[in-house]
């Protein structure tokens, strides 16, 4: 019987073959744009270190008095000042912790042949390798004395590394930061975490992967190159040692609700004590966001990218209606042939079936067509030049969400004419002619 | 025409005739804030950024021995600069529209106050920068050669705070003096006194900031000092590229040891900040048609059912006396009375869709004129959509009407 049924579909679709191919291509247009702007928002919220994320805290002290107009930078006090990060660090009441600052810097090798090139890293502190689990392809991270004693030594990307060493071993060599000689400690595996959390992700979240690491008392100590936002309150310089100017990232590993609540109460108590020296004016109140909500907090996905996602989704509800009332049309038209059938003996739900069926059809070709149009969508995101634009790929899962899209939508937009078509009365519709 | 029988033909059709007012106003609401949007995006794209931007070119200069005395370097290389055929003129400066090397700074105007602060972006750079950007003096002078000082970039900027005078843009002035002449009088970056001794028309800060204070900039007579420089250079547009290859080239040879980075004009610079916007046009623009293209489908779709459907009444009509002009008209003012029904849902939709725009994107509110526009756009959609059915309607042979079927 449904092979009767497909069978009268097709036949019933090729008699107005371009209505319905302008059936198909709406719904397919429709379909391909929405999953173009699904995919791109799934991997812009994707879980940048899924198998630690979860212990991943970021604790928020706002050391600034409350912001006296609605229109300031609602994140002015995400960032931590010098010695309230050493602070936290020195604590130590966390299992791991590590401040972080981003770098750019000249490097070159010792021998100084080739030309030294501006590359881009991170200051960071010991526990910053073990605790975000970064794969170090030969040799390791540095430990928290070296922090203290400013030791000179870099870890390298596995980009920057080949680069500079081609594939000879590189662990035990020296690189030279302006005219300051640091020791190559390690080399990382290729680690691309995205978006790149931990830094300064106000703007660029998303794109090139850090070049290299060193310790951040080291390049405080050499005045190395700084990147990222730097706000410094108060009458006096920009000095990034004193406590009016914050600009470092701050990330703690605590592994049970336990470490957590004590934590809180940490930054509390720290909070509480500051006031006593005439600092942190705002009422106490220390946060603590996991990874995952940290990254929304901060909006990593850009209001644009948000905004296309709802057009898109807009257009496809347009598409609906206009199959809804196309295929509603295209049924009540044929009328005649239903009541006739109806006549005969069949049942309201065989009409139904007969016609959800035609509905499908279209479905699952619009579904087709959307999937072809979500990868040359994809491929057009591939193109823009931001920092998102290569991670602009579907996975299966998103290819099996295409298609379930198409189905369910096109069906949704069946039921109703189906639906419509079925209550035709037989009787009626025979007198009438 | 009598729109009796018309209105009561659609009252057979209600469920088919409201999909279609709704898709029409769905298309109108959406269509007048995609329009909207785009207008706003173009209008952010066209902001003039006060500087003569055909005529620039810029090159970056950044010292690796720590030793270099940055002074000097400069000093040296603008020196070296001046010397390439073409050359109009040459500063180093730290900022610039849209390179975001953004350094902001309040601006009060009482020492140690909170009152009429300004955020404003700080511009420092060699002496002619004024002339070099191709800033337009509205009020006041120039600085004068003896009221330069280093930023003194080694003590975190301390030179913002010794600094004894400074050119502010209309707006900025505006907004530290509101209703009052800023020339003359005294703004406090740090504690210390620096009086407006220029005003210039437009200067577009380094980066995007709040809606209203993107041209909130100081420019201070401060040489840069920091390890990293910007060169400008003013030349004919013509003489763009040559002149930069020469730059580069030139700058090497003066000093290899350093990195020469993004030689670029202006213009480059502007269309790179710009790009996501440009991206936003165009998928706006794409969805725009797209919407018109669905809707026209529709349209064009139901007239064609509906056509098919009426073929032996409008046999009748044409046998009793009906002209091809009048079964054309007919179907014309059908699909009139739909679209306008859509349109009056759609306008209300478009407001309403402004409102959570205005909410959720920062966007401004809907200027109404967008309305009538949105109106006529979607009327005529829906005419030419309807022809090609329509004509075929009027085709229809008086002689149907004696066919059975």
């Amino acid at each position: 019987m449904f092979g009767y049924y497909i069978n009268l579909a097709l036949h019933s679709l090729r008699r107005n073959p371009i209505l319905t191919a302008l059936m198909v291509l709406a719904i397919g247009l429709g379909i391909g744009a929405s999953m173009t702007m699904i995919t791109v928002l799934h991997v812009m919220s994707g879980d940048p270190l899924p198998d630690r994320s979860g212990q991943l805290y970021y604790p928020h002290l706002d050391p600034w008095p409350a912001p006296h107009d609605r229109s300031a930078n609602p994140h002015a006090g995400d960032n931590l000042t010098l010695p309230d990060a050493l602070s936290l660090l020195r604590a130590q009441r966390a299992p791991l912790q590590a401040a972080m600052s981003g770098a750019a810097v000249s490097i070159r090798t010792e021998q100084g042949g080739a030309r030294p090139s501006l590359e881009t890293g991170h200051y960071v502190t010991a526990d910053f390798f073990s605790m975000f689990g970064v794969p170090f392809h030969a040799g390791s991270g540095w430990t928290r004395a070296d922090d203290e004693q400013r030791a000179r030594v870099i870890a390298l990307g596995s980009t920057l590394n080949r680069k500079l060493f081609g594939d000879t071993p590189s662990v035990g060599k020296i690189v030279r930061l302006g005219d300051a000689d640091f020791r190559v400690i390690g080399v990382l595996d290729d680690w691309h975490p995205q978006p790149l959390f931990y830094a300064d992700v106000d703007g660029r979240a998303f794109g090139k992967a850090d070049e290299f690491f060193l310790p951040l008392q080291t390049a405080l100590d050499l005045k190395l190159g700084f990147n990222g936002h730097l706000s410094c309150r108060g009458d006096g310089d920009d000095d990034r040692t004193s406590d009016r100017c914050s600009w470092l990232q701050f990330w703690v590993k605590l592994e049970n609700p336990a470490q957590v609540a004590s934590y809180t109460q940490f930054l509390a108590d720290y909070w509480r004590q500051q006031q006593a020296h005439g600092r942190f004016p705002q009422p106490v109140n220390p946060q603590l966001y996991r990874l995952m909500d940290w990254l929304a907090y901060k909006n990593v996905v850009p209001s644009d990218v948000r905004l296309q996602l709802w057009l898109a989704l807009g257009f496809l509800g347009v598409c609906m209606v206009d199959i809804v009332g196309l295929l509603l049309a295209k049924f009540l038209r044929r009328s005649n042939e239903i009541s006739v059938r109806r006549a005969l003996g069949a049942k309201r739900r065989h009409v139904f079936v007969q016609f959800g069926t035609e509905a499908a059809a279209i479905g699952v070709a619009g579904g087709v067509l959307g999937l072809l149009i979500a990868e040359l969508g994809l491929w057009s995101v591939r193109q823009r030049p931001d920092g998102y634009a290569q991670l602009a790929n579907m996975d299966v899962s998103m290819l099996l969400g295409t298609f379930l899209l198409a189905v369910f939508t096109s069906v949704l937009a069946g039921l109703l004419p189906a639906w419509r078509a079925s209550r035709i009365a037989p009787a009626i519709q025979l007198k009438a002619q | 025409m009598n729109l009796r029988p018309i209105l009561s033909s659609l009252t057979r059709h209600k469920l088919t005739v409201l999909l279609l007012v709704l898709q029409v106003a769905l298309t109108c609401g959406i269509v007048c804030n995609v329009a909207f949007m785009i207008a706003d995006r173009v209008t952010q794209m066209n902001q003039a950024s006060g500087v003569a931007e055909d005529e620039l070119v810029m090159i970056d200069s950044i010292d690796v021995d720590a030793r270099t005395n940055p002074l000097a370097r400069h000093t040296e290389d603008l020196a070296a600069l001046r010397g390439i055929a073409g050359m109009r003129s040459v500063v180093a400066v730290d900022a610039l529209p849209f390179n975001a090397n953004d350094w902001t700074s309040s601006l009060d105007t009482q020492p140690d106050s909170d009152i009429n602060q300004a955020i404003a972006s700080v511009y420092n750079g060699t002496p002619g920068e004024l002339r070099t950007l191709g800033l337009h003096l509205v009020e006041g002078r120039d600085f004068l050669p003896g009221e330069y000082l280093p930023v003194d970039s080694a003590n975190n900027g301390a030179g913002l705070g010794q600094v004894s005078t400074a050119i502010v843009t209309r707006a900025l002035a505006d907004k530290l003096f509101p209703g009052r002449s800023a020339l003359g009088r005294s703004i406090y970056p740090f504690s210390r006194p620096a009086r407006i001794v220029g005003i210039v028309d437009h200067l577009l800060r380094p980066g995007p900031h709040e809606t209203g204070s993107n041209d909130y900039s100081a420019l201070f007579p401060l040489l840069p000092d920091t390890a990293e420089v910007t060169y400008v250079m003013r030349t004919s547009p013509q003489d763009r590229e040559r002149v930069l290859q020469a730059a580069a080239t030139l700058l090497a040879k003066v000093d290899g040891n350093r990195i020469i980075r993004r030689p670029q004009t202006f213009e480059q610079m502007r269309a790179d900040h710009f790009h996501r916007d440009r991206t936003m046009v165009g998928m706006l623009l794409a969805a725009a048609a797209a919407l018109a293209f669905v809707t026209a489908v529709a349209i064009a779709g139901l007239a064609h059912f509906w056509v098919q459907q009426r073929r032996r009444t409008i046999g009748i009509r044409r046998a009793i006396g009906a002209t091809r002009g009048d079964i054309l008209h007919y179907f014309q003012l059908e699909n009139f009375l739909i679209v306008s029904g859509g349109i009056v849902l759609g306008l209300l939709l478009a407001m309403l869709l402004n409102l959570l725009l205005m909410k959720h994107y920062e966007l401004p509110r809907l200027p109404l004129f967008y309305l009538p526009i949105g109106a006529v756009v979607l009327w005529t959609l829906g005419q030419l959509a309807v022809l090609g059915p329509a004509l075929r309607a009027s085709n229809v042979p008086p002689v149907v009407a004696t066919r059975s079927v």
